[in-house]
Parts: C-alpha cells; sequence; structure tokens
C-alpha cells in the first residue's frame, strides 16, 4: 500500500500564563491512500493537534517544537505560508466538528462551496458554482440549485455538516481530516454523515483520518485506529485488533466503559478513575500508570516502547515485556478475546 | 422589504409627531420670555408684540395651530435671526454642518474600520499597541482641541489650510479632521474587538484550511462578518457629528446649524427651537432606517422580506 502521510515523532507545545504545556509528546504514525484511520482518546488527549499540526492550523501560541510530517515525502513543516495554502483544501482538507458555528454566517453557501475551487484551479466563477452544485447534490442537499444562494443559518445542522463536507471534498483531496464530525450532531444524524463519508471516499477514494472520542463510531468508519492518551499513542492497529484484541490497559479501560448489548441494563458503566495528567509537566513515566490498575513500578520511572503484538498491531505497555507478569484483563475484554479468535485471530 | 420601510416611514410620522408635541409643552415649561428687553417695553408694546407672535393665546391654541403649521411644512418665523422663516434658516445654515459633518464621518469610519482590523490582524503585536493609542487619543482628545492644535500648526505655521474661512473644499479640510477623531477612535476600538472575535471564530479556522491567504481570510471572510456590530454606533454617531458641533464651527467661523440651535434655547425662540428638534428627530430617525437596512445587506440572518424564511 502506498504510504501518502507519514509523521514522524511529532511534538507540540502550547506557550501559557503558567508555562509550556507539553501537548503533544512523540506522536508517529501514517496514512496510506484510501484507507481511514481512526485516532480515538478523550477530551485533551491531543487527537485535534495532531491533525491540525498537519495542516498547521495551530493557535498563534503552539509550537511544532520537533518532528516530520511527511507528505509523499516532502517534509510539510518545511514549506513557507504560501506552499501550505497551495495543499490546505486541495490536496489536504479538513471537516470540522460544530456545522453550526463553521460557516460564514454572512456569504451564501454557494460560494462557500465554490470557494476552494477558485482558490486552487484556474476555474471561471460560473465553472466553479457549477461544481459547487454537484457537490452539494454529492452529499445529499435537496435542490441544491435552488439553494446555492441561500446563507447557512436556513440549513439544519446535519444539513450545514453535508455542506462544510461539501467544501472538504469539492476539489478532491487526497486526504480528508475529519475532526469529530459528528460529535456536536444527534444520533440518528450521526448515522446518516459516517454514512455519507463512506461513500465518499468510495466515490472519490480519499483517505480519511477519523478523530472521535466514541468507539461506537469507529467500528463503523475505520481500518486502522490509534489510541491516543496524554499526547501520545498508546496503541494502534487494526479495528479488529484493537476491538477484540487489545493490549493496552488505557484501551481496556476505554471498551469496558463503553456499553454493549451484553451490558446487564442495571449494572453502572464502568469508568476509568483518576483524570489525565498536567501536561505543564508531564510523567516521567507512562503517563496512564496513576490511572492504571495494572502499573508496574516500571511505569512509574520509565516510558514504555511500542511492543509489536501482531504485523500492524503494537501497543506501548511494559505488560507485552517478555519479562512482564501475566496479568488477567477485566471480564469485558477476555470476552472480546473470545470472539477475535472467533475471528480467527490469536489473541494473547 | 417595501412594506417594511413603508411601516417604518409610517412609524416616522408618528415619532414626529409625538417628539413634536412633546417639545412643544416641555419648551413652554422654560423659565423666561423671547423678549430679551422685555424690561423696557411697557405692558401694551409687550401685549402688541405677543399678539404678533400670536403667544397671547393659551397654550392650547398655540399648540394646535402649530401643529396644523407643521403639516404644512411651515415651521413659522423666528423670533430672532432677522425674523426669517425658520426653514430658511435651518436651509442655509444646514449644508456646511452637513458637508463637515458627512466628510468626517467617511473618514473617521473608513480610517477607523482599517486601523481596528489591523490591530486585529496584528493582536499584540507593536502595530496593535500604537492602533490602540491612536483610538484613544482619538477618543480622548475633544474636537476643539485638536481643532485648535490644527489650525495652529497646518494653517498658521506651516500656512497649508486656510485659518478659519468657508468657501472651498480646502477650508473644510481641518474643521472635517478635527470631528473625525472621535469617530474613528470609536469605530477602531469596536472594529478592532469585534474582529478579533470574529478571527478566532470555527469559520475563519475553516476558511484557513480551504487554502485562503491570510489577506483573503481577512477580506472575504473576517471584514464583513466584524463591520455588523460597528454599523450599530455608526448611525447615531453619524447623527450628532453631522448636527455640527459648536465649538468646532466657532473656531473655523462656519456657518454652521450647532451654534444656531444653542442661541435658540437661551433666547427662547420658541420657533427655531421647534424646527430644529424636528428636523433633528427626523435625520435620527432616517439615519436609524438607513442602519437597520444597511444591517440586512451585511447580515443575511436579519435580512427582511422573503415570507420570513427562516
Amino acid at each position: 500500500m502506498d504510504k501518502i502521510l507519514e509523521v514522524k515523532d511529532l511534538h507540540v507545545d502550547f506557550d501559557t500564563y503558567n508555562g509550556t504545556v507539553h501537548a503533544i509528546r512523540g506522536v508517529s504514525f501514517h496514512l496510506n491512500a484510501g484507507e481511514t484511520l481512526a485516532i480515538v482518546g478523550e477530551s485533551g488527549s491531543g487527537k485535534s493537534i495532531t491533525v491540525r499540526s498537519i495542516l498547521q492550523l495551530l493557535a498563534s501560541n503552539a509550537t511544532i517544537s520537533k518532528g516530520e510530517i511527511l507528505y509523499h515525502g516532502d517534509d510539510l513543516l518545511q514549506k513557507s505560508e504560501k506552499e501550505m495554502n497551495n495543499i490546505r483544501g486541495n490536496k489536504i482538507s479538513m471537516i470540522f466538528q460544530d456545522p453550526m458555528t463553521s460557516l460564514d454566517p454572512t456569504m451564501t453557501i454557494g460560494k462557500q462551496v465554490a470557494e476552494p475551487l477558485l482558490i486552487h484551479n484556474n476555474v471561471s466563477k460560473k465553472d466553479a458554482m457549477k461544481r459547487a452544485e454537484e457537490v452539494l447534490r454529492l452529499v445529499g442537499i435537496p435542490n441544491p440549485a435552488a439553494r446555492m444562494k441561500d446563507y447557512p443559518h436556513q440549513f439544519s445542522g446535519g444539513q450545514r455538516q453535508r455542506i462544510v463536507i461539501a467544501i472538504a471534498i469539492v476539489d478532491y483531496p487526497e486526504i480528508l481530516i475529519a475532526d469529530e464530525p459528528t460529535t456536536a450532531l444527534d444520533v440518528t444524524v450521526q448515522a446518516e454523515i459516517i454514512d455519507l463519508l463512506r461513500e465518499l471516499q468510495q466515490k472519490i477514494g480519499t483517505a480519511i483520518i477519523f478523530i472521535t472520542h466514541d468507539l461506537g463510531v469507529v467500528a463503523g468508519i475505520a481500518d486502522r485506529v490509534a489510541v491516543m492518551y496524554a499526547g501520545r499513542f498508546v496503541e494502534y492497529g487494526s479495528v479488529e485488533d484493537i476491538f477484540y484484541n487489545p493490549q493496552h490497559p488505557y484501551t481496556w479501560g476505554l471498551l469496558d466503559s463503553m456499553p454493549t448489548l451484553d451490558t446487564n441494563e442495571d449494572a453502572r458503566l464502568n469508568s476509568i478513575p483518576g483524570t489525565p495528567p498536567n501536561l505543564l509537566d508531564p510523567p516521567k513515566g507512562d503517563a496512564f500508570a496513576p490511572r492504571n490498575a495494572y502499573a508496574m513500578q516500571i511505569d512509574e520511572e520509565q516510558q514504555p516502547p511500542f511492543f509489536k503484538v501482531s504485523k500492524n498491531h503494537f501497543a506501548a505497555t511494559w505488560l507485552l515485556h517478555p519479562d512482564a507478569p501475566k496479568v488477567t484483563p477485566p471480564a469485558a475484554i477476555l470476552n472480546r478475546f473470545k470472539k477475535f479468535e472467533q475471528l480467527g485471530g490469536n489473541a494473547k | 422589504m417595501t412594506k417594511y420601510i413603508l411601516k417604518r416611514i409610517l412609524y416616522l410620522f408618528l415619532t414626529l409627531f409625538i417628539i413634536a408635541s412633546l417639545t412643544f409643552f416641555l419648551m413652554k415649561m422654560l423659565p423666561g420670555t423671547p423678549f430679551s428687553n422685555q424690561n423696557r417695553m411697557s405692558a401694551d408694546q409687550l401685549k402688541i408684540v405677543k399678539a404678533q407672535y400670536g403667544l397671547d393665546q393659551s397654550v392650547g391654541v398655540q399648540y394646535v395651530r402649530y401643529m396644523v403649521g407643521l403639516l404644512h411644512g411651515n415651521l413659522g418665523t423666528s423670533f430672532q435671526f432677522n425674523n426669517e422663516p425658520v426653514t430658511a434658516l435651518i436651509g442655509q445654515r444646514l449644508a456646511p454642518s452637513m458637508q463637515i459633518g458627512a466628510q468626517a464621518m467617511i473618514v473617521g469610519t473608513v480610517f477607523g474600520i482599517l486601523l481596528g482590523a489591523v490591530a486585529a490582524i496584528r493582536k499584540n503585536t507593536w502595530v496593535d499597541t500604537l492602533a490602540t493609542f491612536i483610538s484613544i487619543l482619538g477618543l480622548s482628545i475633544p474636537s476643539f482641541v485638536l481643532a485648535v492644535l490644527l489650525q495652529f500648526y497646518l494653517a498658521y505655521k506651516w500656512k497649508i489650510y486656510p485659518v478659519a474661512l468657508w468657501d472651498n473644499f480646502q477650508s473644510s479640510i481641518l474643521p472635517t479632521l478635527a470631528l473625525s477623531a472621535l469617530p474613528l477612535g470609536t469605530v477602531a476600538r469596536f472594529m478592532r474587538t469585534e474582529m478579533v472575535d470574529v478571527m478566532s471564530s470555527d469559520y475563519i479556522e475553516l476558511a484557513k484550511s480551504k487554502g485562503n491567504s491570510s489577506w483573503r481570510v481577512v477580506a472575504k471572510h473576517a471584514l464583513r462578518n466584524s463591520l455588523i456590530p460597528v454599523v450599530t454606533i455608526i448611525g447615531p454617531m453619524a447623527v450628532s457629528v453631522m448636527t455640527g458641533s459648536m465649538v468646532v464651527e466657532n473656531i473655523f467661523s462656519i456657518p454652521g446649524i450647532g451654534e444656531q440651535f444653542v442661541k435658540s434655547i437661551t433666547t427662547n425662540d420658541y420657533p427655531t427651537i421647534m424646527g430644529l428638534t424636528i428636523f433633528y428627530s427626523f435625520l435620527l430617525i432616517i439615519v436609524y432606517l438607513i442602519v437597520d437596512i444597511l444591517y440586512g445587506l451585511i447580515d443575511p440572518r436579519i435580512r427582511l422580506g422573503n415570507g420570513g424564511k427562516e
């Protein structure tokens, strides 16, 4: 498979009044052409910052202090602002979280959708508008010809998210970054938007980086999943790997706190105790250790490297070290291991 | 839209009627009489003069008379200023005040918007600090102090413009500058605050993610959205600037309307007070109407008509 994007050892710092926040602390991953990579993690784990670094759309107090972001082998971090503008909205585009505030309230949606074409392609306004209309039809806006001159406030939340998607795909980007595109929508609309993204991916063959804190959404769209915690990836692998053969205690915690069809309706949902660490002063060892029931001495002292679980599945936990004691994961996870074996995998 | 404007015009007349009535009765409650040399007049003389101006009638009759006259566009004749009709008085004196006011508003608003926008884009840099400094100066230096300073340097010392004269465009430049400081400072402050807000909004981030260059983001998306609250303050400010600043008009010997208003009040020149008040109110209401229409043009969310489509 074609690696189109490779992020290597990304570090992002924020200057704040209280000091430097080390928001991203060494993130590496790659994206293959046409695939969907989901990045999951709780709020504040650095998912958004990671993807915004790719387009360099970070707040003014943020600095990418280390790392490389290779797009077809070219380091985006070395590019000038002008070169980046040629990539944004053209090769790599982004879908934002809140459709209610992401559209310019004083510009017709036709113009907003056509704008990337006018910036990047040498097309006439008329052609751009015609194309915008096609794309609006593609994303499921009924009667787009009549609605081109309407303003965002004349559309519902779900429709606005479709328009935001139309803007992102109008120039057939190679990579589509979707930053929690369904979080602000109600559940039925969420499903429609996920279906739409999948359908569009089939049609235009774009790769998607999908950010969410909702594991249920991930199962429906992703090929591969990366789990993020406190500015680092803790585990990544295929959807099956992450859902049915999770190895990191944090992934266990996430999966265990998700209700399934087997969940007893009288039982309380499990949650991970404690709060994420303060990234003003990141812990020396595994950032998850204080909340981790399986933590060992070494977790406090040294950050675990990634251990290979299977060909494409890696997890950063000392539990995978050959010398580590054998632990028994929570019952819900053991059930998942069983399913993994039924699927033909070889769970640990 | 047409229906809305017609409705507003109906309200305009209603408001004017109420204002005219209120002013009329309030004015009658003012102490003193219109006749400055009253002490030297005999009772008979006073009676004759009062009868001549219709002041011997009861207040009710005077009110009805005035309102009937008003309906016919007759604002009465002034007790001062050579007994000229009030309409003629306003007519002569209005043009200079309006010209200078309008010029000052245009200069102040345009440069205020630019200054505010630049400050917002270069937030927390020396450019921002300088822009804030300029706008605070504009807000806090009284226009007459600025007028005298401009007069001293640009007219007296360097002889670029006339000191105090009213004939051509050249002579209107200094008073325009003096009066434009306040709108400039105010608009710049508003613009900066609003634009900082807009620049951090989600749709600006989306506009950046489309590959817009930073100046295009500002020109196509940020500017128009930032203008919405600025329009609100421009309206009333325009009226106060256009109806003349007595002091600035005095300093530059401009035959404007500001001076006349103050004089008419101190001398109880009833018809002139009434005429000017009604005229000012009219102007204010018209400006508000224009502001409301401008709103609709800038912000589609408050656009009127279209059968009330959400």
